[in-house]
């Protein structure tokens, strides 16, 4: 897992900015840079990219919260994503979404209570071949059946 | 360095004498075998990487790295069988290669010039070699826009030009007029590969008439139908076609500035982008004075942040100006008042794919292919309840039947067939009696779905049709972007009366419900992802109302897959007691003595079918 | 102009080129509804009550935003048309809080209006389950009701590209999509100006005011309360309308006699203050450019541009004029001057102010605009609230007689009435500095270069040998450009400039009558309600100079000394300091 940097520490902020200010249509990559160094995008840093654009934090957080890869909250350690494309749906990935959400006791979208996991249902990871498919971090597991599950977990 | 397109001739030639064997040419340089292992996705999350260090290691171990090397390449399309090998000259196919077999490959293959047997599919046991035409899964493929997949390594340019690279972009831009390159696209017959299926050729005609001194070339890669995945494999194999596409496309209308949106979920496909669009500036492909010229051209990437709407050609306009993407309304149409206000072709990454073949091989070639309605070749996504889940490129006019049961092997495990469903979240579920219709834009609408990007899932008789409209409602009232009210509101409606059907408590007027609020976001949605929102359900509905009724009149799912209306029994004559059942159970539901008949506890079960599942008696009963 | 040949439903027209679906079809008495259209400000064809259908066309398409060709035949009321947009609207009133008789736009909503021209008669799709929706009602001047929105976009629009602010915006997506400020704060936290706009521009009950009028109703009744009020000028040009009246009815008269049978114990009129306003404003900017001090002077009447200075141009606080707005003015006169005149302990007496803004509720509250932490005013109430108190009254506002307000703090001049129409500020202060630099009787006091709806006007004021450069501004978008170029250093050479927040000035405040969208799209209310102040200013009243005013010089007399005295300056001007943009 990458380590991301302290929100009190605004210099990378800085410098994204910096760096795709004067580029049209910045906000996008500004906000994937700014979330892929800090890990999510609270408030502290929104207004900061507002200030530095000029424009109103409601239009930022608005274009954060329109995306889904956008999160305003920290997430977990170890973030599970489960594809709910259609060819893993149709192979049953609900099922394999419903047993990791008992076995961590959380609901999708939410972290565990000690921050190991966030649980998260993707779109299509385009890995239909192995449907139904799931990533942990980077590691992708296919094939997958819900018995499959804690083992997985385990490894983490 | 800067090339001039003489440089570039001597680049592709020397390249071919090295990778031409591939080609069935003689190699011309020491190295006489190439291992090709796919790179593409599917396969790479396989650790087919892992594969081709292990392989380079073995080989340099035993001095072998000069006469044969090892390629990593784009996506062969038969994914199901990752990963995937093949080693020329003989075109031997390899599937279901893990890591630990580059010493049998190594040893057995390539120093004992034996086959390892454990890697050959049955279907070419006896003879391995020439796999890629010898395969069912490749026989009636033409592989045109996925032509380069699996032939070339994506992160070497060269090998791109090896294979006519650049050659139409030259073309069209020394030998041909703007209007030239444009009559060649509207006579190649090259409609939309996005889904709407817009005449290519006449969106490049609408932005060369747009007078303005500023214009851009955008490519749609944010291929958000869940289950298609060619633009991904496109780029993933064969990134410079894209470039040289957008190139031409640019010297059409007179653009000089071009942005490939691509999906953030497509880390690989991202990755190889950004090398091919740094070699082909560096070798001022891109750039300044293309080739000596005169002619400009650049590119940005912009990466995708999760929304399916920006598959929308507006909304995503929006999204690479960095606003929330919400569609605008047309006119104006992007290509008088796109991104920026400029005009703006937007065309997806598979039609672009065509489009150097087109300039070079002309149009009569391209639209010798396909049927009266629909040109050329189009690459689908098969997957789900199938053999073999993969990228097919068919000529259009191809039926369904052929795709599902030539090419793709058919329904797994016995199961019956019982719907084939196209377009993504826009199309809709086509039946049985409906397999022999060709494959072109106007058929698909015609029986109630479209083409889309491509994506094609199967559905066997375990999948409930109710339960696969909610999931595409679901889909989209999640994706909606909530701009206009028939969308936003009237998708949530629907997937509400879908729930209350799933969830047993449907009623009398439900299906007539959901069919009046279809046909408000159909005819009143502001863009085409709403007024195709509601065709999975309104062709479900056509074709499987009985499962409709089945649900809502006798509160049963006869596919058994809608909780609230299953459960689940142990036959106690079927049942051995081999307690298989209660160590599957994750709820501890079942219990019992061994070799006993077992029970489960209703009020404990989740009806999740795992017993269901791992029954080997069958004593099971779902109701 | 250039003319293109159409069918409306089978019938010819001729339309200007550029003309939309809608605007060909309105202008020629066809109706077709809209919901989310607001002209020029928010023209995004998103609610989807405006779809037509076009000989040809593929799609219905959305009249707002459809251009006219040449040869083009629409049809506005085909059963496809009819039938999608009551799907729709059936679908809007789903997801809308139709308590539609505990509503404040009862019988104004727009989306009643279109309900009931549709025949809307039962909810066909009815919502499973309730949505949650908290009310914001933390502003002191704004209250937001999510459950009653259709996110239309108007109040954003007019936030972001009009008033330059957004502060709010659409959140989320799809269903979850919401109109909100960001994080989840109130409005009270966010960059809002409380300019009330918003509201005004709300086809629904979604914005509305904060509600005070209980504040007055007890305040009447309280026996031991002395309760003044004092109205704005705006409103006698916006009354009228809640009752039937048309826009840009002069309704001074009937103002002051309704204000007596409400029971205030006295009817003043804050145009008193903008007499002496100008008397402090004038002054101030004559001592700045005769004694070098900071120019541009900038006028502080607008307690949106105030704060909007204080979030943003926090730099250039010393130009804004140290005077208090009319409102606190007029509050510490009667506070400190009128309650000893007339024997009353300060404690004793309650100022309710009638202001066409909702921002001078959040004046009311502020620290500045006190003495001794005693309020200038203790309530602030907008036109709108008044005449849903007139309502509740029982007092039938058309029949009332003209009444004059009451004397010496209800006395005022021409210039004071300008003071609700953009320019305004700007004209009276010229009046009155001019004659007071040279000392001689102008040839003319008609100021034509300031007044009109063009967004920042320049003019030149001659005052014998100066020459006065001026600068008007109105809505916060225009703002922001005088702004910027103030800090830019570009208006080195400029001596004062007005600025209001609201785009025509205070006739088209926040805290005016709502008048629906449709009728906007013919009319300029901010021209229509300003014309009746110029009649009042030209054709009404005696005197049109402030300094003329002579229960104005009485006060200076009795109470002030000279302008921009120490008295003055403890009671009539304060100071405004740096305020963040968030405060969350």
């Amino acid at each position: 897992m990458a380590d991301f940097v302290s929100i009190k520490n605004l210099e990378p902020l800085k410098q994204i900015i910096a760096k795709h200010k004067d580029e049209p249509g910045c906000a996008m990559p500004i906000l994937q840079e700014t979330q892929g160094a800090y890990g999510y995008l609270p408030i502290e840093l929104q207004k900061e990219i507002a200030e530095a654009l000029g424009v109103s934090l409601s239009e930022i957080y608005g274009i954060v919260t329109f995306y889904t890869q956008f999160t305003t909250v920290q997430k977990g350690k170890n973030r599970i994503g489960v594809c709910l494309g259609t060819a893993c749906y149709v192979r049953g990935s609900q099922k394999i979404l419903d047993r990791i959400e008992r076995e961590l006791n959380i609901k999708v979208g939410d972290n565990t209570g000690d921050m190991k996991f966030a649980l998260a249902a993707t779109r299509c990871l385009g890995a239909c071949g192995l449907a139904p498919v799931m990533m942990i971090n980077d590691d992708v597991y296919g094939d997958l059946s819900p018995d499959k599950i804690p083992d997985i977990l385990a490894k983490y | 360095m800067k090339k001039s397109y003489q440089e570039i001739l001597e680049i592709g030639k020397k390249t071919l004498d090295k990778i031409g064997l591939r080609d069935g040419l003689e190699a011309k340089t020491e190295c006489k075998t190439q291992i090709m292992v796919c790179g593409g996705t599917g396969c790479h999350s396989q650790s087919s990487n892992v594969l081709i260090d292990k392989l380079r290691a073995e080989l340099k171990a035993n001095k072998l790295d000069k006469q044969v090397e090892v390629f990593q390449t784009g996506c062969f399309g038969l994914c199901q069988k990752g990963p995937i090998v093949v080693i020329y000259p003989e075109g031997t196919f390899y599937s279901h290669v893990k890591p630990e077999d580059f010493k049998d490959i190594v040893e057995t293959h390539i120093i004992g010039g034996k086959i390892v047997d454990r890697l050959v599919l049955d279907e070419i046991k006896a003879d391995p070699n020439d796999g890629l035409n010898k395969l069912q899964f490749y026989k009636k493929q033409n592989r045109n826009a996925l032509g380069l997949c699996g032939k070339i390594d994506p992160e070497n340019i060269d090998e791109y030009i090896a294979f006519d690279g650049y050659k139409a972009l030259y073309k069209a831009i020394t030998e041909m007029s703007q209007d030239d390159v444009v009559k060649e696209m509207l006579d190649s017959g090259l409609r939309g590969r996005g889904g709407a299926g817009f005449p290519t050729g006449m969106k490049w005609k609408f932005a060369r008439m747009a007078q303005n001194e500023k214009k851009f070339v955008v490519c749609n890669a944010d291929e958000g139908d869940p289950g298609a995945f060619m633009d991904r494999s496109v780029i993933e194999g064969a990134p410079h076609v894209v470039i040289e596409g957008m190139a031409i496309a640019a010297k059409a209308i007179g653009a000089d500035e071009g942005y490939v949106y691509v999906r953030a979920e497509y880390p690989i496909a991202v990755k190889r982008l950004m090398i091919a669009i740094d070699e082909a500036r560096e070798y001022g492909l891109l750039g300044k004075d293309i080739m000596g010229t005169g002619f400009n051209f650049d590119l940005h990437v912009r990466l995708g942040a999760g929304a399916f709407v920006c598959g929308e050609e507006t909304a995503l306009l929006n999204s690479v100006e960095g606003k929330r993407g919400e569609p605008r309304p047309r006119p104006p149409f992007p290509a008088n008042e796109g991104l920026f206000k400029k005009p703006t072709i937007i065309n997806n990454v598979e039609t672009l794919a065509n489009v150097p073949k087109i300039i070079l091989n002309g149009a009569a070639w391209f639209a010798g292919m396909g049927t009266e309605d629909s040109k050329g070749t189009k690459v689908f996504a098969v997957g789900g309840k199938i053999e073999n889940t993969g990228l097919v490129e068919i000529p259009m006019g191809t039926t369904l039947r052929e795709i599902i049961y030539d090419i793709a092997g058919g329904i797994p495990n016995g199961k019956k067939f019982k719907a084939c469903q196209t377009g993504g979240p826009s199309g809709g579920c086509i039946p049985a009696q409906n397999l022999d219709t060709p494959i072109d834009f106007g058929s698909l609408a015609k029986i109630g779905s479209m083409m889309g990007s491509g994506g094609m899932i199967i559905l066997d008789e375990d999948n409930c049709m109710v339960d696969v409209a909610r999931f595409f409602m679901d889909f989209i009232v999640d994706e909606s972007c909530g701009k206009c009210s028939p969308c936003r509101i009237g998708t949530k409606r629907m997937l509400e009366i879908l729930n209350k059907i799933c969830d047993g408590k449907g009623e009398d007027g439900d299906i007539e419900k959901l069919e009046e609020i279809a046909k408000a976001i159909k005819a009143g949605s502001l863009c085409a992802l709403g007024q195709t929102a509601a065709n999975p359900v309104l062709s479900t509905i056509k074709y499987f109302r009985d499962e409709y009724e089945a649900h809502i009149y006798d509160k049963k799912c006869p596919a058994g897959v809608c909780k609230n209306l299953i459960g689940y029994t142990i036959n106690k004559d079927k049942c051995k007691g081999c307690s298989l059942c209660a160590k599957k159970c994750p709820v501890d539901a079942i219990s019992g003595q061994i070799k006993s008949p077992y029970t489960i506890d209703q009020s404990k079960c989740i009806k999740c079918g795992l017993c269901y599942d791992s029954c080997k008696f069958a004593a099971i009963e779902r109701k | 102009m250039e003319m293109l040949n159409i069918k409306i439903n089978g019938q010819d027209y001729q339309v200007p080129k550029g003309s939309t679906i809608l605007e060909a079809a309105r202008t020629n008495n066809i109706h077709i509804p809209t919901l989310c259209y607001l002209k020029g400000i928010n023209e995004v064809g998103a609610c989807r009550m405006c779809l037509c259908e076009i000989k040809g066309g593929r799609a219905l398409v959305a009249a707002c935003v459809y251009p006219c060709n040449e040869g083009m035949e629409v049809f506005t009321n085909t059963p496809l048309v009819r039938e999608t947009r009551r799907a729709v609207l059936d679908l809007i009133l789903s997801n809308h809080n139709r308590e539609c008789t505990t509503c404040e736009r009862s019988g104004v909503c727009e989306l009643q209006q279109v309900s009931e021209d549709m025949g809307i008669k039962e909810m066909r799709f009815p919502a499973q389950k309730k949505e949650e929706f908290t009310i914001d009602e933390v502003s002191p001047s704004v209250v937001r009701d999510g459950s009653k929105c259709i996110l239309c976009g108007r109040c954003v629009a007019v936030c972001k590209d009009v008033q330059g602010l957004g502060a709010m915006g659409p959140t989320s997506r799809g269903f979850n999509k919401s109109i909100d400020p960001a994080f989840g704060m109130s409005l009270a936290e966010s960059n809002c100006i409380n300019c009330g706009q918003c509201i005004v521009n709300c086809p629904v009950g979604a914005l509305k005011e904060k509600d005070d009028t209980d504040k007055v109703w007890a305040a009447l009744a309280d026996p031991t309360k002395h309760v003044v009020v004092h109205s704005a000028p705006s409103v006698r040009a916006g009354l009228g309308e809640p009752f039937g009246m048309p826009v840009g009815s002069l309704v001074a008269g009937k103002l002051a006699a309704s204000l007596r049978r409400l029971g205030f114990d006295k009817v003043f009129d804050t145009n008193f203050a903008a007499d002496v306003c100008i008397m402090e404003e004038g002054t101030e900017l004559i001592g700045r450019v005769t004694k070098g001090g900071v120019l541009p002077l900038i006028t502080s009447c607008s307690p949106g541009w105030v704060k909007y200075a204080e979030m943003y141009y926090p730099d250039l606080l010393a130009h804004v004029s140290s005077c208090k707005s009319p409102q606190g003015m007029m509050g510490s006169i009667l506070k400190y001057h009128y309650a000893k005149q007339a024997g009353i302990d300060v404690k004793d007496i309650f100022v309710v102010s009638i202001m066409p803004c909702t921002a001078k509720k959040y004046e009311v509250s502020r620290p500045e605009l006190a003495v001794n932490g005693i309020p200038d005013n203790d309530v602030s109430i907008t036109t709108r609230e008044l005449a849903r108190m007139i309502k509740q009254a029982g007092i039938d506002f058309t029949s009332l007689p003209d009444e004059e307000f009451d004397t010496y703090y209800g006395d005022y001049t021409g210039a004071a009435t300008i003071f609700g129409a953009t320019g305004g500020v700007m004209e009276a202060a010229a009046r009155t500095a001019v004659e007071v630099i040279t000392g001689k009787e102008a040839a003319t006091i008609d100021y034509e270069g300031v007044r009109g709806i063009e967004g920042v006007k320049t003019a030149e004021v001659k005052a014998g040998d100066l020459t006065l450069k001026v600068m008007v501004a109105h809505g916060g978008a225009n703002i922001r450009t005088v702004m910027d170029k103030l800090r830019a250093g570009e208006l080195k050479d400029v001596h004062f400039i007005e600025l209001m927040a609201c785009p025509g000035g205070c006739v088209n405040g926040g805290g005016q009558p709502i008048v629906n969208a449709q009728d906007k799209m013919f009319r300029d209310i901010r021209v229509e309600r300003a014309a009746a102040l110029y009649k009042e200013d030209k054709d009404v009243l005696k005197l049109r100079k402030s300094h003329e005013n002579p229960s104005v010089q009485r006060l200076y007399k009795e109470f002030l000394g000279e302008p921009n005295s120490h008295t003055a300056h403890e009671y009539l001007h304060t100071k405004y300091s740096a305020k963040p943009k968030i405060s969350k």
